[in-house]
């Protein structure tokens, strides 16, 4: 069985990102750049199904500038079979996002397509909904667990509250949650041998497919900033300031 | 034209965050309609005709939305979809789920976790966990949004709108439900909670993490939250996380204890009225957001606090 995993170049998290002075976009010349935490969740289930022997295959997959190669590097050191970037002069917005990985998912024909529940650049959470539309397949979104057959995928839901299990025919997307696995620590001598291996490019433009933005940004702003607050000296302080300040303390 | 909401419930009552998304979509001043799909639900589309500032209440009852399954939701949301100029939900596990789902069917961008509707082409969300703002703008013929329920006051009971049932799509066959597990509380639910206290690491256990905090949680009829950080050592459940990633709340009061203020926790609780950090790190970068901090050992604060306001 063959899966699909895409994986997006993102700001690493413990990156503060400010707005461009111009405040028209966000300033991330010169910035670390990463893979989504999310998706190399998703990459190492991938894996972890191969090397269970339930899984054959693993294709990651990146829509992106051609620097988001970087990122497929770091899927091939993790032990992803092969990698493939499909390259665009800027990065495309969630709708055409979903409708490139959908090519590559029509060509590859794969069973299982594991997606980020969100990338924390947007933190949008909608290219595997959109992805799964698209194929008209069933979607298992924000997965803490998964079983995987060779018809079918039962997932474990994080929804408010508690959880929820779903049964999915193949092929099928699943969108995956923090608690689903921890990914594996890539090491060194894999990273080297990982910049020889072959990454496969398609050109976004020679795919017929829209990717123009649907969306305009307009601008990027800090949020306002809280008033500074005081260090109280005791808990008794503490409760005199919440007894003078909120309604529900009493 | 009208905007249409598509309601959450739980097949008992019509949930609280459906309350914010209707205060949201009264900015676009257009009548409000709000589908009610479900299966046995004529008692949530009456409580959902009750609330003010809803126009009518659609009903689709068919065994097919009894799990609100989104591969079969979004197909009747598509058919039904197209006499309006925009369709709203809640940014909840279940509105996120469904609406990107029916805007890939409709062909058009959707925008997530709007905190404002400047107009009703322009809109604000976060981006990178909260440290930025941006205002988007749609020319989509139809604007779909999922609505951030901290950012938005639920809408209260008076209203008194008509109630019109429509015809069911089929089942599409895609997915089929298993089980739903919700743990039940005696406390109030996180996402819409007046008061908030919530552990990290520094909790140490499950078991303290309960011994510690659900009395003072009582105390002030609060919610549990936690950092991730909490979560992934099994000191709280899964849905308890508060942040970038987790549940965002914006409760009159929030306690952060023994949390030393990652931004990706920050952008879950940033927005709260009041916020009081209790940590021995007089340094933690909790303090930069707090309105009262306190540095002390939480195993003692914690306990004196809740005597304290006994
Ligand atoms: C992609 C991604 C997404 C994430 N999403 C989230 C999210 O949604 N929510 C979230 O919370 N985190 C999230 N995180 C994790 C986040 O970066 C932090 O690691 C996490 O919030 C830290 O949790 P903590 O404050 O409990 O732990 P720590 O950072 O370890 O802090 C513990 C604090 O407790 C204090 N302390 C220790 N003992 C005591 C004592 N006896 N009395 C008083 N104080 C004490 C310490 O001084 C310290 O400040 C995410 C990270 C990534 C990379
Ligand atoms: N440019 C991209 N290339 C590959 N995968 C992507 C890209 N953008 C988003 N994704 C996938 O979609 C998930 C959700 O992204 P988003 O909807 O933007 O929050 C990510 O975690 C990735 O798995």
């Amino acid at each position: 069985m063959k899966i699909v995993v895409a994986v997006k170049r993102v700001v690493d998290p413990n990156i503060h990102v400010r707005p461009r002075a111009d405040g028209a976009d966000v300033d991330i010349v010169g910035v670390k750049m990463v893979i989504n935490p999310f998706d190399e969740i998703a990459v190492e289930e991938a894996l972890r199904l191969r090397e269970a022997g339930i899984a054959s295959e693993v294709v990651a997959v990146a829509v992106g500038t051609t620097q988001s190669q970087e990122v497929l590097r770091h899927t091939l050191a993790m032990g992803v079979d092969r990698a493939l970037l499909i390259e665009t002069e800027t990065m495309p917005q969630s709708l055409a996002t979903a409708k490139l990985l959908r090519v590559v998912v029509e060509r590859e024909q794969p069973r299982l397509i594991l997606i980020g529940k969100q990338a924390i650049d947007d933190d949008a959470a909608e290219v595997g909904q959109m992805l799964a539309a698209l194929l008209n397949v069933g979607q298992g979104t924000f997965a803490s667990r998964l079983e995987l057959t060779s018809e079918q995928v039962v997932v474990t839901r994080e929804i408010e509250g508690g959880q929820q299990q779903v049964l999915l025919p193949l092929p099928a997307v699943v969108t995956t949650d923090l608690r689903l696995n921890e990914p594996r620590y890539v090491k060194l001598p894999n990273l080297m041998m990982a910049k020889k291996k072959p990454i496969e490019v398609l050109k976004a433009a020679d795919l017929n497919v829209d990717i123009a933005p649907r969306l305009t940004l307009l601008q990027v702003a800090e949020p306002a900033v809280r008033a500074p607050g005081i260090k109280v000296s005791s808990v008794q302080e503490l409760i005199i300031k919440l007894r003078e300040q909120t309604k529900v303390v009493s | 034209m009208t905007i249409l909401i598509i309601a959450e419930h739980d097949h008992h009552q019509l949930k609280a965050a459906t309350r914010s998304v209707i205060t949201a979509a009264l900015v676009f001043k257009e009548d409000v309609h709000l589908l009610v799909a479900g299966q046995g639900v004529e008692a949530i589309a009456k409580s959902a005709a009750a609330v003010q500032g809803v126009a009518r209440v659609l009903v689709v009852d068919d065994p097919a939305y009894a799990h609100h399954l989104p591969e079969n939701l979004a197909p009747l949301v598509v058919a039904i979809a197209v006499d309006y100029s925009a369709v709203l939900a809640a940014a909840s596990s279940f509105g996120k789920d469904l609406l990107p789902r029916v805007a890939a069917l409709l062909d058009v961008a959707m925008v997530s976790e709007v905190t404002r509707i400047v107009d009703p082409n322009t809109f604000v969300r976060p981006l990178y966990a909260g440290n930025l703002n941006a205002t988007l703008q749609s020319a989509e013929r139809i604007k779909l949004l999922t609505v951030r329920v901290s950012s938005f006051e639920a809408a209260i009971d008076g209203g008194n709108a008509a109630i019109e049932t429509l015809p069911a799509t089929a089942d599409a066959g895609l997915s089929n439900w298993i089980s739903t597990e919700i743990q039940p509380l005696d406390r109030p639910e996180l996402a819409t909670a007046r008061v908030v206290v919530s552990g990290g690491r520094a909790l140490g256990s499950a078991e303290q993490f309960q011994q510690v905090l659900a009395p003072l949680a009582a105390r002030l009829n609060a919610a549990l939250g936690a950092t991730r950080a909490a979560v992934d050592a099994g000191y709280a459940p899964n849905d308890w996380q508060v942040g970038q990633t987790g549940s965002v709340v914006a409760p009159e009061l929030y306690i952060a204890v023994g949390i030393s203020g990652a931004v990706q926790h920050i952008a879950g609780m940033k927005e709260s009225k009041v916020i009081v950090a209790i940590n021995h790190d007089p340094d933690a970068p909790i303090f930069q957001w707090a309105d009262y901090g306190l540095v002390a050992d939480l195993f003692d604060a914690v306990k004196e606090l809740e005597q304290g306001l006994q």
